[in-house]
């Protein structure tokens, strides 16, 4: 390993610009003669709208146009898409509502849009829209997950008891079976809380049109700008996908909510060329709470059977998924698609049956957010292998450890066939580095404090490096999930290399170098990854669900095997040798068994000035460009263990110790590796004990504010301890499984599972707030007065 | 935020006059109620008066058994000052919770406790060390003062210049945060005086800060936490919202109350 | 429209305002300097922070005006002839960012925490001073070591401090 190769911890190229201030993100791009943008979103979570009179607001200083959906849809602008078609149990398709980027004659949650005003500042853009005059005729409206289907309230027209798809996967008659046998059945109920996702950046978008060529270029926060063209092209029509240009700059962190192509710079893209400005909307923090894609809110019931030597027989589930007013962009599959499939966690579970009934609500959209699915389904197995374990007296160590799966490949009920793991490896080395055999004694010595310690553990699993196309085309997605890259060497032997993916905080101007200097030989200074601008990037599908490396890296690899091929077709001809003994070896290419040899960097310049060669059986030039699309999934998997000590005078919870051991396969920088296992530990510990969006009856979100959503502050959190195993992924060429989404998946049950330790009983749910566990503490201590 | 009209006076008489003379003014002292609610246009003054660059508004003075702070000192001023310190260093301590750094640097006592916000620090300091409130017309008690959330004694146009602190012999002040937003969820402030032992509790109230006379009578006897035992401030009269309701707001009183009592004694 | 007069990283600089104009609006429009961020809208996020005659304020809920005759230093004014400044070193070094976007603000807090706590600061106190910066990426882990590192390294540089 070389200080900047693959493996090494190399510092990220890209902090120079963050840390002096030079990163550029879109709410720092200003367009010449730019005009601002501001929505008028519903207060009302369910209403008619009887009439929008604008009049008052276009007549206001500064204004320059209001438009409302009644525009949008004479310029036939179409509504927003859902990408994933969801079948239910007896075949028919899902009922997806329309999704105006601008209301048509009803509001379905508080903070849809409504209008939109267009003025010079946005002060005057917001002043205008206080004089717009809505008459909303109120409705009730469905707030409730659970509620969603027992109501007469109506959310969408094509859904009359606001069902979205009843689905199922598994083998419910063998599943039946397994628990008519089983010795011991555990049963639980819960709630995966609703999560607003916060990336520090608010979306923003500048959306321009040019006259004189007819371009439309976007600037917007997005994790997958091609992706966004195309829908906001192929879809919904907002301009022809070559004459628009998206660029998706820095990028304040996403976690799945700037996956979605949202209204907002749909509306921006369309009214530049209205008002014939360029035209920016910078969405602030309240419109975020309000607007953004939510993530999780599932209610679940389920099921754990056992046989009599304590082996897991038998899963069955049955949750309800809340996908808000509208199917977001990739909705539809978080529950479904990417949830089930991993209900078998790491345990060899031979009948597994799970359904989900998706559901309209009064609430914001839902779609993914880190982990997406995962971190639900995680949530599920780990808890009721805990409270399995501790039903059967077992520790839960062991018993995990006992069920674990141990032979691969593994195929198990729910569609997934694991590749490769060694869970065991992960367990031993988590119990020890969180000093378990002396966990006891720890929690002696809080007793005598007064406090309550407890320990849990999640034995987590996650299939990303989304995704094998053929696979998840058969299941409902609209696209294929392969990445593309272009590898141009230039005449100096300097390197851009052109990916789909998009990195807004992973680090890939870093790692993606890094394998490019790498395989060629030559320094990280000399190669430079150019990402998120459409006009530069050939089509690629973006940045979500783990895949960059394993997928998006596959495919630079795959490029640069194609350079390194051309490289010795043209040092052939220099060499005058023959291509088959020309070898590519430490950034040099030689003649084999010869000390002829040129760097890599003099041959990409015989390629370009093509001397030594005829154009007609060679092309001059170095550049390559290669689509990887994965064979299968990778299965990142790992071992957390959180140690907590409540306070049960107040409640509060304090993580006293964390340790997350994960298998990522081959690791290019594990600096960046395991900083991305710390910021996913803390957004499952904010979900786990911070975290929770609050709607009351009438659909208003309490939550609106980091007033009242409780983000995860330093003071909340420990330093973590990390360690890695190793089993390389066999289905790509580089070994990489993941890492972006394991903390997030992992944390929830270690957190719930130690507090759960610590009480003495099951009932507490999330987030696991002061005052919710200081309730749970008075149960644990009055166990007779509660039952 | 609305357009407003700005105002930067240099001394109390002139920001009196000029809140005489314009219609629908704010005082704009550390800003970070009065701004953070403008920008989301709650509030929509038309007439903003800074009082940021008022000098007879700074300063801190120990004179025999009181502190005298101005109005527009700063909460990390008043956290920092070695006066406040050596004299009250439970007042010191409390300065030390309030916000963040950034809220510190900016936030000031005469803001806080104008505002009169049911979970801010400053008045279950001013209740428990039996402050007087000196603005540019008179003298007001604590006690006199607060008048439920959001609502204080002051008339329109009344400038709060000064709050004296009585010195007392014991004090702490503990504070259980509001997780998201930080505020007091619960904030007790224990003070033992020559005439008697003080507690004020913020953040819990439904009616905003409030005295605990059971408590201050049981404390008054032995001051010490055992002597809190048994004794509750009423569910009924404790504010209620996602964070905390009032059975859990009421019971943190005591707790707080205890730690309050235990860390005054502790200090000697 | 108001007349402010500010010293900006070390430049004079005088413009009139509409009152209503944040800090940050101030310098993220009017002087272009885009490293100060906007996080949130109730003054909790900290990406917005700067420092105000040498203390960490937010800049987004400070107006324009308030911040007359005063001096005003931002991300883009603490690194010195190329050299960042130790904090900005150690945060790279340490890998206490991911997006970039929480930066800023949390480079000028922590400076301000060493200007305030000095050079040695342990974990306990690094965590508690963050109070008034939100990170979405890092978990805090590496922001923590920064922050210490960083110190140190504000100790081994005196000229950096002073250039305050």
């Amino acid at each position: 390993m070389t200080e900047t190769g693959i493996g090494a911890p190399v510092r990220r190229k890209e902090d120079q610009r963050f840390v002096t201030g030079q990163g550029r993100y879109v709410d720092d791009f200003n367009r010449p003669g730019q005009a601002h943008a501001y929505f008028l979103r519903s207060p009302h979570a369910h209403a008619a709208i009887r009439s929008i009179d604008t009049g008052p607001a276009t007549i206001m200083p500064g204004v320059i146009a209001v438009f409302t959906g009644d525009d949008l849809a004479a310029d036939k602008i179409g509504g927003l898409i859902c990408g994933w078609m969801i079948h239910s149990k007896d075949g028919s398709p899902m009922k997806a509502g329309p999704h105006p980027a601008l209301a048509q004659g009803k509001v379905r949650y508080v903070g849809d849009h409504v209008a939109v005003v267009i003025a010079e500042t946005l002060a005057q853009a917001k002043d205008a829209a206080e004089a717009i005059v809505v008459d909303y005729d109120v409705l009730p409206a469905v707030v409730e997950t659970a509620q969603a289907t027992k109501t007469p309230v109506q959310v969408h027209e094509v859904s009359a008891d606001n069902t979205v798809f009843n689905w199922h996967l598994g083998n419910k008659d063998e599943t039946e079976a397994a628990f008519a046998r089983a010795k011991h059945v555990t049963k639980i109920d819960l709630v995966n809380n609703r999560l607003v996702p916060n990336p520090i950046e608010p979306r923003a978008a500048v959306g321009e049109y040019d006259f004189g060529t007819d371009n439309y270029t976007l600037y917007t926060t997005s994790q997958n700008p091609h992706v966004a063209r195309l829908v906001l092209s192929a879809f919904i029509g907002v301009a022809p996908e070559h004459k628009l240009r998206v660029i998706a700059p820095d990028v304040g962190g996403g976690f799945g909510s700037k996956i979605f192509i949202y209204a907002e710079e749909t509306v921006c893209v369309w009214a530049a060329k209205k008002v014939k400005r360029p035209v920016k909307w910078t969405s602030d923090r309240s419109e975020a709470f309000l607007s953004d894609a939510h993530g999780r809110d599932h209610v679940t019931h389920a099921e754990m059977a056992t046989d009599e030597n304590g082996k897991i027989i038998g899963l069955r589930v049955h949750t309800t998924a809340n996908l808000g007013a509208y199917l977001s962009t990739f909705s539809s599959s978080v529950p479904t698609y990417l949830y089930a499939p991993l209900l078998s966690g790491q345990y060899d579970i031979p009948a597994i049956y799970c359904e989900v009934d998706g559901v309209y609500t009064n609430t914001a959209p839902v779609d993914a957010y880190r982990g997406a699915g995962r971190p639900e389904a995680t949530f599920v197995v780990e808890r009721l292998v805990e409270k399995t374990a501790r039903e059967l007296g077992q520790n839960p160590a062991e018993f995990r450890r006992k069920n674990y799966i141990t032979q691969f490949p593994h195929a198990t009920p729910v569609i997934m066939t694991y590749d490769t793991g060694d869970y065991a490896a992960s367990l031993d080395k988590a119990l020890e580095i969180s000093d378990y055999k002396n966990f006891d004694s720890r929690k002696q010595e809080s007793a005598r404090r007064g406090k309550l310690r407890g320990i849990g553990f999640s034995s987590y699993i996650e299939a990303c490096g989304i995704a094998p196309s053929q696979a998840v085309g058969s299941l409902g997605a609209g696209v294929g999930l392969w990445e593309s890259a272009e590898v141009r060497v230039n005449p100096t032997g300097s390197v851009e290399v052109l990916t789909g993916s998009h990195s807004h905080g992973q680090g890939h101007e870093t790692t993606f170098a890094q394998l490019v200097s790498d395989r060629l030989g030559i320094s990280i200074d000399q190669v430079s990854i150019v990402h998120g601008d459409t006009d530069k990037v050939q089509f690629g599908m973006g940045t979500y669900g783990s895949r960059s490396g394993a997928v998006g890296m596959s495919a630079i690899a795959k490029a640069v095997d194609k350079v390194i091929a051309k490289g010795k077709k043209v040092a052939a001809h220099v060499f005058e040798a023959s291509e088959g003994d020309i070898e590519f070896k430490d950034g040099r290419f030689g003649v084999a068994g010869t000390d002829r040899s040129m760097a890599f960097g003099e041959i990409a310049l015989q390629a370009y000035i093509a001397h030594k060669f005829s154009g007609q059986d060679l092309e001059p030039g170095l550049k390559e460009g290669a689509f990887y699309d994965p064979t299968n999934f990778t299965f990142p998997a790992g071992v957390h263990i959180c140690e907590v000590e409540i306070d049960p005078d107040t409640g509060v919870t304090k993580i006293e110790r964390w340790t997350a051991v994960d298998d990522f396969g081959v690791i290019i920088n594990p600096m960046i590796v395991e900083g991305q296992v710390h910021g996913g530990i803390a957004q499952g510990v904010g979900q786990a004990l911070l975290e929770g969006a609050v709607y009351d009856q009438s659909g208003q979100l309490i939550t609106a504010s980091f007033n009242d959503y409780c983000m995860p502050r330093a003071i909340d959190l420990p330093s973590f301890q990390v360690g890695m195993t190793t089993t390389p992924c066999p289905s790509n060429p580089l070994g990489i499984k993941g890492c972006g989404e394991a903390g997030a998946i992992a944390a929830p049950p270690a957190v719930i599972n130690a507090i759960t330790d610590a009480l003495g009983h099951e009932d507490i749910a999330m987030p696991a707030t002061p005052q919710a566990v200081w309730r749970a503490a008075q149960k644990a201590r009055m166990p007779m007065a509660a039952e | 935020m609305y357009a407003f009209e700005y105002h930067r006076p240099t001394s109390v008489k002139e920001a009196a006059g000029l809140a005489g003379k314009a219609e629908d003014i704010k005082f704009l002292a550390g800003g970070h109620t009065l701004l953070p609610t403008m920008k989301l246009r709650l509030a929509g003054p038309a007439n903003l008066i800074d009082l940021g660059q008022i000098a007879e508004l700074r300063g801190i003075e120990r004179s025999g058994d009181t502190v005298t702070i101005g109005a527009m000192m700063k909460h990390a001023e008043v956290a920092n000052s070695a006066e406040v310190k050596e004299a009250i260093p439970a007042l010191a301590e409390m300065a030390e919770l309030i916000g963040d750094p950034h809220v510190r640097n900016r936030g000031t006592i005469g803001g806080s406790i104008a505002n009169n916000d049911p979970s801010a620090d400053y008045p279950a300091a001013c209740l428990a060390l039996n402050a007087t409130i000196i603005t540019n017309q008179r003298k007001i008690a604590a006690d006199d003062f607060f008048q439920g959330i959001f609502t204080t004694a002051l008339e329109e146009g009344e400038i709060i210049t000064q709050v004296s602190f009585k010195v007392p012999s014991q004090a702490a002040y503990t504070k259980f945060r509001n997780p998201a937003s930080r505020y007091a969820l619960v904030g007790v402030f224990v003070a033992k005086h020559a005439s008697g032992v003080r507690v004020a509790v913020t953040g819990a109230g439904s009616s905003g800060v409030f005295r605990v006379t059971d408590m201050e009578r049981a404390l008054s006897g032995n001051f010490a936490a055992e002597a809190l035992e048994g004794v509750t401030v009423a569910e009924s009269e404790m504010n209620s919202d996602i964070h905390a309701d009032a059975a859990y707001r009421a019971h943190l009183v005591g707790v707080m109350a205890r730690r309050a009592v235990q860390a005054a004694v502790a200090r000697g | 429209m108001t007349t402010v007069s500010l010293t900006v990283n070390g430049q004079s600089v005088t413009a009139d305002v509409d009152p209503r104009t944040l800090l940050v609006q101030f310098l993220r429009d009017n002087l272009r300097l885009t490293g100060t961020h906007v996080g949130c809208d109730t003054s909790q996020c900290g990406a917005c922070v700067v420092h105000l005659n040498g203390q960490a304020v937010k800049s987004c809920t400070t107006l324009a005006v308030q911040a007359n005759a005063s001096v005003i230093t931002t991300i883009e004014g603490i690194s010195q002839g190329g050299e960042l400044h130790p904090m900005q070193a150690a945060f790279r070094e340490h890998h206490g960012l991911q997006c970039g976007y929480c930066t800023p603000g949390m480079i000028m807090s922590a400076i301000d925490i060493v200007n305030r706590k000095g050079n040695t600061l342990d974990e306990q106190t690094i965590r508690a001073e963050l109070e008034g910066n939100l990170c979405r990426c890092t978990g805090y882990h590496n922001i923590v070591k920064a922050v210490a590192a960083g110190a140190q390294g504000m100790a081994q540089t005196p000229l950096q401090q002073a250039a305050e």
